[in-house]
This record gives C-alpha cells, structure tokens and sequence, in this order.
C-alpha cells in the first residue's frame, strides 16, 4: 500500500539492506564525522579561514545521513545552503569540502562557491543553493529529466521548513503530483527560519499536511533517529523508481547551532532551555546508544571512530590550509561554457 | 549633530515617520521579535506593536504584493526585503503592479510604497548574495530609485521615500550599516532627485553612488597628494537623476570617471555617459571611462572577490587615464 497522506507507520520494504553491525557503524561513523568536520568549520570560521555566510548542520546529522544511505550513486541530489552535512553525506571528501570552504582551487566548486554553494556533478551532488526555495522547482525538473530518459533513479531535495510557504514548493509539488515525477522532497523541519518559529510563519504546523493539497504520499519522520530516515527515504525512492510517485517527507529535526554563523543560538527567538532540552535527544548520542545496546558498539570502538574521525578532518584542515588559491584568470572562466 | 550610524540613522527616519503618519507600517523577514536582520528595525515592534510591524514568511512575491494590495487601499507600506537579491522573487510585484497601477488606472490609483533592504556585494557571500540590481529598477517608469552613500543622507532620503506618492526602490548598503556620520536631528529630509557634490574639485568628475562613494572620496584623497583635484558628484537618487548637476561638474572639469559596484554592461554608467555626451560633449576632454564590478557571477574566493569589485586603485588608474597621466 501506497502511504497516502498524513503520518504513516509502514511495514519496513524486506529490500532494505540488513542492520548488520558494519552497516550500522558506518552510519554511525558518517555522522559523528559531519559532527567533527563541521565544529572545525566553526573554529575555521572564527580563524578568519573560512567567509561569508557558513551555516552549521550540527544536530540534523541523522537527516542526511539517512536520506543518503537510501540511495543510489545514480540519484540525483539538491539542498539548500546549510549544505555540508549532505556532500559528506553522499561521500564528497572532507578535503575537497574544506577546501571549497577555504575558497581554494582544489575545492569541489573551484574556490568560486564557498560554503553555499557545494557541487560535485560526478556523485550527482547538485548544489548548494542559497536563494530559499530556489532550488525546489530545479530539483523537480532533474525529476522530469530522469523520468524523460526512462530512468528509474529518484530526484531529492533538501529544504528547510521556512521554504514550504514559498510559492516555488506548491508549485512544483503540483507539477510533481500532476505529472507524476520521481522526486522525494524532503523538509528537514528543524523549527526555525532564522529567528521565526514555524508558528509564526506557517498557519498549518505540519508540514507534512501540504502533501494533501496535492494528493502526494507524505509522511513525518523523526529526524533524530537516523534508521527512521533512512527506512522512510527507501519507501519514498521504491514509490519514485517504480511508480514514479513523488513523495513529501517531513523530518522533524533541530539546530543545534545558530542560524549561521553570524547569528545567535538563543535569543529572541528561543530560549536556552529549548536547545538544552532538545539536546538530550542528540541524533549521533541516541545512535551510539542504540549501538550500545544492541552489542556493536563499546568504547574501543568509539575511541577508535574518534581517532580515524580526528584524523581525517585534521588532514583535510591541513590540505585546505595548504592548497593554492584559484588563479585569477578563472575569475572570467565558467561564465559561458565554450564552444 | 548627533553621530549616528547609517543603521540608526534608518531606524530614526522609520521611528519618526512611522509616529508622523498612521498609515505608515513597515513588513517583512525578521524585521518584528528578530529585531531585524540587520538590526535596521530594532525597537520598532516595541514601540508600535505587531500590527504596525509585521514579521513575514519567507515570501518575497507574497508580501511584496500584500504591500502593494494595501497601498491600493490607502496605506503607505515600507517593506523590507532582507536583501535585494531575494526581492528577485518579488519583481513582478514591483515591476507589474507597484510601477505601473498609477498608469494602468489613469492616474486613479498612486502606489505610495517603498521596498527598502540591503543591496551590493558584502564579504564572501558569493554568486546569489552578491549582486547590484539598482540598473534593473532604474529601467522602469513609475519606479523612483533611491541608494543613500552615508548617514545623513539614508535618514532624510528615507524620510523623502516614505513620504512620496510613489513606489520607491531603496537601496541600502549592506557593508555601511556600521559606518558612522553626523546625522540632523528630527526633520530632516532629503529631497529625491538631487545630487549631492560630496567633495569639490577642478581636474576630473568622478560619479559614484552608495558604497562607491566611499571609494571614490578615498581615491580622491590619495590624488590630491599627487596634485590631482576631483570632484566627486553623488547622484543620491538614480531614478530621477540630477543630470544637471552631472553635467555642470563635467562642464568644469572636463573629464569624467563613473563608479558603481554593478556589472558594466547596460549598466548605471552608461546612462550617465549617455547624458554627458549630449550634454557635455563640447567641454570633454577625454572620453568618459567607467569603473564597475567584472562582467562575472561573483566568485567566492577572497582574491578573486576583490579582483572582480571596482576599488580605490582602479578608480585611480580611471582618473590617471583621463588625465593622460602614467602610473
Ligand atoms: C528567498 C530568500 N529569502 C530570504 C533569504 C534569507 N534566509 C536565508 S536562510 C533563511 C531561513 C530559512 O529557514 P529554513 O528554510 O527553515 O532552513 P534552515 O535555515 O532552518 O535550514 C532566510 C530567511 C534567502 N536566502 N532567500
Ligand atoms: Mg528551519
């Protein structure tokens, strides 16, 4: 059965791959890894090493993980600026994200994106987009493009849940639904855009609601629990490839950090309490304990992750640091695409 | 005079006109509890409440329009948009309704309405972030165009802008809200469509507008030590633009540098050098050069940021080059 609209609990599909303990560490390990990469990028950021706006993915570590888990390598990906947990996610280097970070010329996008702005055509990475809800319509057409060519692979886009009242999303949930494209659209709903509860943005509270409008399957997703995203991205993707049904996911997350790094943790718009309370439910800690639990994790194996994670995020601090700037006759390359 | 910055200067002009007229409210992104993006609006929501001061969804098209519907039914609605780039999503609002009501209608309906927000290029924010649009609203009729260089002048322009009958484009300076000027207390207005001759000169004009004003001052500084005197003319207002003042500069100078931080191509230079050569052909000495942003998306890194906006040493190489003078 096809999950219609609202929240839905489904039967978990017998093709997901087995929660064998390699498989399961490796979850764990490619979000504790985000964690690690993105406190340098904050550290970075004050070093004066990293620019413009940067914004932090720490506490959704489990929405993109998930998501990417679910995938193939012939999907195609799209999200927003709060980008680099997803490119990690869908296995970019931590060096070549740093160094795009650091504006270098090894960079995924050359030095020319920054953090906004990841792309690595090759693993289907689309981009990083910073105009809000922008890149919603762009992720629906790579859907038509896939479903234009026979293909089966699935079109998915991150955004978060201040984009949902933009026009650009009904819009091109319409067109998905009408036209019956495989694109899964996922809402990382972390409560707040900036400083604007969704309260005060949104008169529906569940996003997952505006999948009605459109007779779209949908459904919420706790975003804290990295299995639960990835189960319900492989239904949404066996919907997309086999009957080229697109899907809203709503997964209830929450930022950890400030808007960007430019913008407080609380303030205003929330209070300390709020983000020390939502702390407890620490998708990597709920995961570790999990592990724990279920025997296939201890605390050698943990250290062991920290060190290869330690590791691996200060090599690619030292190669981003080391790595030369774009010449400057590439400031005028990549305008027009010659011939 | 008080020492204001060009953040509180703003503030003050919205604060004053906003006790002046009840019909005045201001809307937009995190301009209400968030006390604004970038703090243009703080205390507003204190002192007039939500009615008066409207937090938004992250719906540019929407509001934008909502600001419009209103001043059709008699309100004078500042919207802010938390830069101009995302007013991208709202230009049909501006361009298809605010701009053209008063003509479609007959005069009937005026649109009083100003969209005020950050505009130009900040540090590293890269292609979407980083963008001049002031060339795209000066091309329509019905639109007033409007980008303050200091303190002062946002304060009594703004005033001005809320106060006219007419939709105002209002361009901020995302890297001035911290610079600092004297600032006229209570009524101060600037009149729309004058030119400011920021600084006296004899040898070259250099016209700039906004944040290229500051540049332009500096590079003007440097120059006099080399015996080079330039007057450096501030349009204030785009859109009516104070051609006379232009061209009585370059009357006197005879040659003429334009400065703005968009691209080059169609851009507010060369409208300004298609007036001076009708105007002023007879008394140029030297053909008109332009200082711009490089004809490209702007790139991230830090030295090709800086490679592709206009700065201090390619004004003065401008300046050097209508002198005919090297280095
Ligand atoms: C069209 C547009 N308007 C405004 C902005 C400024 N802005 C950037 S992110 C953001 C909040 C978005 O919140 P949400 O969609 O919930 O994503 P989150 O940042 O929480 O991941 C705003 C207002 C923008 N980038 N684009
Ligand atoms: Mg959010």
């Amino acid at each position: 059965m096809t999950p219609k609209t609202g929240t839905t609990t489904v039967a978990r599909p017998a093709t997901l791959p087995a929660d064998d303990p390699a498989t399961m560490r490796r979850l764990m390990r490619d979000m504790l890894l985000i964690r690690r990469f993105e406190e340098k990028c904050g550290e970075s950021y004050a070093l004066g090493k990293i620019g413009g706006f940067c914004h932090l993915y720490i506490g959704q570590e489990a929405v993109a993980v998930g998501t990417m888990a679910a995938l193939r390598p012939d999907d195609l990906i799209m999200t927003s600026y709060r980008d680099h947990g997803q490119a990690l996610a869908r296995g970019m280097t931590p060096r070549a994200v740093m160094a795009e970070l650091f504006g270098k010329a090894a960079g995924c996008s050359g030095g020319k994106g920054g953090s906004m702005h990841l792309f690595d055509a090759s693993l289907g990475f689309l981009g990083g987009h910073a105009i809000v809800g922008g890149h919603i319509p762009l992720a629906t057409g790579a859907a038509f493009a896939i479903k234009y060519q026979g293909g089966d692979a699935v079109s998915v886009v991150f955004f978060g849940e201040a984009a949902v009242n933009n026009g650009a999303f009904h819009e091109s949930l319409n067109m998905a639904a009408l036209w019956k494209l495989p694109c899964i659209y996922i809402c990382e709903n972390n409560r707040y855009g900036m400083g604007t509860a969704l309260e005060r943005a949104s008169a529906l509270y569940d996003v997952v609601q505006r999948a009605c409008s459109y007779d779209m399957p949908a459904e919420t997703v706790d975003g804290m629990d990295v299995l639960a995203v990835r189960d319900a991205v492989h239904r949404a993707a066996l919907r997309g490839r086999e009957r080229k049904t697109p899907t809203l996911l709503e997964i209830r997350t929450y930022r950890f950090m400030g808007h960007s790094m430019s913008d407080p943790i609380h303030g205003h718009y929330r209070t300390k309490d709020e983000v020390e309370q939502q702390k407890t439910r620490d998708p990597i800690h709920v995961f570790a304990e999990k592990l724990r639990a279920d025997g296939m994790l201890d605390d050698t194996a943990w250290q062991a992750m920290e060190a290869e994670i330690a590791d691996e995020v200060g090599d690619a601090l030292h190669f981003a640091d080391e790595a030369p700037d774009p010449d400057a006759s590439t400031l005028t390359t990549d305008v027009y695409r010659e011939p | 005079m008080p020492l204001l910055s060009y953040r509180d200067a703003l503030n003050q002009a919205l604060r004053e006109e906003m006790r002046r007229d009840p019909a005045v409210f201001l809307m937009g992104e995190e301009v209400g509890v968030y006390q604004g993006a970038y703090k243009v609006s703080r205390g507003l929501l204190e002192e007039f409440g939500p009615e008066r001061v409207v937090d938004t969804p992250i719906t540019e098209l929407g509001f934008a329009g909502i600001g419009v519907g209103a001043a059709m039914a008699g309100l004078r609605p500042v919207v802010e948009f938390m830069t101009w780039n995302f007013a991208l999503l709202a230009i049909d609002q501006i361009v298809n309704s605010a701009a053209k009501m008063l003509y479609m209608s007959g005069g009937q309906v005026p649109i009083p309405i100003v969209f005020r927000g950050p505009g130009g290029a900040a540090l590293q924010l890269a292609a979407q972030h980083s963008q001049s649009f002031e060339a795209w609203y000066a091309n329509v009729p019905g639109l007033k165009v409007v980008m303050p260089s200091n303190p002062a002048d946002a304060k009594g322009l703004l005033k001005s802008a809320i106060r006219d009958n007419n939709p105002v484009v209002f361009i901020e300076g995302e890297m001035m809200y911290n610079t600092k000027g004297e600032v006229p207390d209570g009524e101060h207005v600037v009149p729309l469509g004058v030119a400011d001759v920021k600084r006296e000169g004899t040898d070259v004009t250099i016209v700039a507008h906004a944040k290229m004003v500051g540049l332009a001052l500096k590079a003007a500084e440097e120059m006099a030590k080399d015996g080079i005197s330039a007057e450096v003319v501030d349009p204030r207002t785009i859109r009516p633009l104070d051609v006379a003042t232009i061209v009585a500069s370059v009357r006197k100078t005879n040659r003429c540098v334009i400065v703005e931080e968009g691209w080059p191509f169609a851009g507010i230079g060369a409208q300004v050098v298609d007036d001076i050569q009708r105007e002023a052909f007879d008394w140029l000495d030297a053909p008109v050069l332009r200082v711009t942003s490089a004809d490209v998306p702007m790139p991230y890194n830090k030295g090709l940021e800086k490679l592709a906006k206009p700065d201090v040493p390619k004004i003065r190489e401008a300046v050097h080059r209508v002198l005919y003078r090297g280095g």
